[in-house]
């Protein structure tokens, strides 16, 4: 054999060893738009590390939380970073499951991340996740029909000039209605937005010693108040619109009026899947009573589970997904609107995203303002704007979004739907040891 | 004979109005996964449009079709194999040496099926943790066998029940073993009946979402994970999620036309005729 026929196989032979070194990691996530942007970064992640291999396992988030508790409730071990969000992670972090991230790199700067959403990840002052993209709510509305009405948006619109408006705009025979807001039950789906309007309106979840109001005044006149303007404004059949459809209807040119996600904006700014991006204007999401907890937060986390087996090479990951260069690296292959907004202050200073994204400073104004551990004028005994941090909270929203459904389809009153709704929250506190009498 | 063609002809035209109802969704599907995204929610849907691959283009750009195929092929059919190797023998003796109490261990058999699977998962869960068996092709195996083992079960016993004794007698009497008789007087016998019984067996392995979503991550997953991955609750999905539907039925679907004259043979009339 002559030895220059030795150099491929030697090749060959290290690169199989380096393959055989390369630790692979489980990659638990949502297939949001942002996830999908981060698989398909995978190459790019795998260039600078060699040594990690990456494995997705991407799921819708109802069908990713169940796989997800299974897995780590029963310390199975079969993923080394999931994506949760701000209600799973302290819960999770009390139960001592995942991992914390207290020695980060210098380079990672902490520091630059917004001060709510790192909060909203921490348990006693420790980072247990980080965040890969972070929303608020807030308004969104047509321009063009509101000047052809002569509605002049405010400042900070109130739910009462907002109903007036829509009023207004309401305009089915040709297709447009005044005003599209979640009725899809589900705690993370018509209550995240309810709890919002409850919330303005200086209503609570549960008092200081969790007992449950959803049966208190402040319920019912923003459940009334929401049941009515829909029932007159809103589009038919919307108990079955949840964000996404929403997002549909309003892209489509359907809706004056849309309150929701802040991570919706991009989308419908974007000519290519929305037809009214010339024509759409940015408000704060409105207020009744008080502006506490008038707009939600929520992030979508990566964190580490303590049942992973290559918690180091995770933290590599992770750290490189939410990093100032990541965002860098979105920005500059797939375009500065498609970044993982919320997350970073350094994005929102960054010019070439705020040239891109008209809506920067109102997302971020949005995300800063709002406040998980004062959601509401009346003290509470949780933590969160549009939920409760309590495993028992999944059940009782999700309940409470289907009575509050029943009523918006005209299956029964508020009073009905809230009484009950009430009743089974109380089962559930009791029964889960809250308090006894 | 005037009225016997009209009702023929109207019995033919509610047969067809019937199959187009069942095929109509599938249909959709199908011409839904060579729209683009914004044709895909348009209201009112259209019927005619620039067909486009840019849904499957997307769908095979993000997961790895053959790999999670090769998995639903292997399980689907190891299961029903693995079933039918158990089957075989429990139905014979239920048919054949019937004891008082095989009508009360046929229904308990079957009344495993009336339990919610998620009530099992996590002890389930536990099991195959300890076994070493989440996200392995055996394991799937194993649980889609015991899924379907009941109705396995049952369906041989029924074409077993069919099949008179006598012939197996006389097998007996020219001196069969018990294996040779149930290989080669049971089995020829009634291979209709177990073909069509693989088949539903096959069937119902490969569309069964529950365990394989639960019990794998990456590496068993089989087509119904593969399609989990496409549904989103946030932005626009729905012609990817039809071309990754249409993907993950077309090989069952094809082996279903091939093989429909085996099965409703199987289903309707009894093994033995």
């Amino acid at each position: 054999m002559r030895p220059i026929s030795l150099i491929p196989a030697a090749g060959v032979a290290l690169l199989t060893s380096l393959a055989a070194h390369a630790e692979t990691i489980t990659v638990a996530t949502v297939n949001n738009n942002d996830m999908i942007i981060m698989q398909g970064l995978t190459d790019e992640f795998e260039k600078a590390h060699p040594d990690i291999k990456l494995d997705w396992v991407v799921l819708e988030e109802n069908v990713l939380r169940q796989r997800l508790t299974t897995d780590i409730a029963t310390n199975g071990g079969q993923f080394d970073v999931m994506t949760i969000g701000t209600y799973e992670v302290p819960i999770w972090a009390r139960q001592g499951w995942l991992t914390a991230l207290d020695d980060l790199p210098k380079d990672y700067d902490e520091g630059d991340l917004l001060k709510p959403i790192r909060d909203g990840l921490s348990q006693k002052g420790k980072l247990y996740a980080l965040p890969f993209y972070g929303e608020s709510s807030m308004m969104y509305y047509r321009k063009d029909l509101f000047d052809k009405a002569g509605i002049q948006m405010t400042e900070q619109p109130t739910w009462k000039e907002v109903r007036g408006w829509a009023d207004k705009l309401n305009d089915p025979d040709n297709g447009v209605y005044g005003i599209c807001l979640r009725g899809k039950p589900g705690w993370g789906e018509n209550m995240a937005f309810l709890s919002t309007l409850v919330n303005t309106y200086g209503g609570r979840w549960f008092d200081e010693k969790w007992h449950p109001e959803i049966d208190s005044p402040a319920w019912k006149e923003a459940v009334s108040f929401y049941v009515d303007m829909m029932k007159k404004d809103g589009p038919p059949g919307a108990t079955s619109n949840g964000f996404n459809e929403n997002q549909a209807l309003f892209s489509s040119g359907k809706c004056g009026i849309w309150v929701d996600a802040t991570s919706a904006a991009g989308r419908i700014f974007d000519p290519s899947e929305s037809k009214v991006a010339d024509e759409l204007g940015f408000a704060p999401a409105p207020i009744a009573k008080t502006p506490k907890g008038s707009h939600w937060l929520w992030s979508w986390a990566l964190a580490i589970p303590e049942s992973s087996q290559s918690k180091d090479a995770a933290k590599t990951f992770i750290t490189w997904a939410t990093s100032k260069g990541y965002v860098d690296l979105v920005g500059e292959k797939k375009g500065w609107t498609s970044v993982p907004p919320g997350t970073r202050k350094s994005t929102y200073d960054n010019p070439k995203y705020q040239q891109a994204a008209p809506f920067a400073d109102f997302v971020l104004k949005a995300i800063e303002s709002a406040d998980p551990t004062d959601p509401s004028i009346k003290p509470v005994p949780y933590t969160g704007v549009q939920y409760a941090d309590i495993p028992e909270f999944q059940a009782i929203g999700t309940q409470v979004g289907q009575m509050i459904a029943a009523a918006l389809a005209g299956q029964q009153t508020v009073d009905q739907a809230l009484s009950a709704a009430q009743r089974s929250a109380d089962r559930t506190m009791r029964q889960a040891g809250y308090y006894k009498d | 004979m005037h009225s016997s063609i009209t009702k023929k002809l109207a019995i033919t035209l509610l047969a067809w109005a019937i199959a187009l109802v069942v095929f109509f969704p599938i249909f959709w599907m199908i011409l839904t996964g060579f729209k683009t995204e914004g044709e895909a929610v348009a209201t009112p849907p259209s019927l005619f449009f620039e067909p486009t691959l840019s849904g499957y283009h997307e769908v095979m750009a993000r997961a790895d079709y053959v790999k999670f195929a090769i998995n639903s092929v292997v399980v689907s059919l190891g299961s029903t194999l693995l079933a039918l190797l158990i089957a075989v023998p429990a139905a014979y003796s239920m048919a054949f040496l019937p004891t008082p109490r095989t009508r009360g261990t046929l229904l308990w058999m079957l009344s495993t099926k009336m339990l919610p699977p998620v009530g099992v998962l996590m002890p389930v869960y536990l099991l195959f943790r300890d076994m070493g068996l989440l996200d392995s092709l055996s394991g799937l195996i194993v649980i889609y066998m015991l899924m379907n083992l009941p109705i396995v079960v049952w369906m041989l016993y029924t074409f077993f029940k069919d099949v008179p004794k006598d012939i197996l007698e006389a097998g007996r009497m020219d001196g069969a073993g018990t294996l040779q008789e149930v290989l080669y007087l049971l089995v020829p016998l009634t291979l209709p009946g177990i073909a069509s019984t693989g088949l539903l067996s096959v069937i119902l392995s490969w569309n069964e979402a529950f365990w394989s979503l639960n019990l794998t991550t990456s590496s068993a997953a089989p087509l119904t994970a593969f399609i989990a991955s496409f549904s989103s609750p946030e932005g626009l999905f729905w012609a990817k999620l039809s071309a990754a539907s249409t993907m993950a039925i077309a090989p069952i679907l094809i082996l279903g036309w091939m093989t429909q004259k085996q099965m409703v043979r199987g289903l309707t009339f009894g093994a033995v005729k």
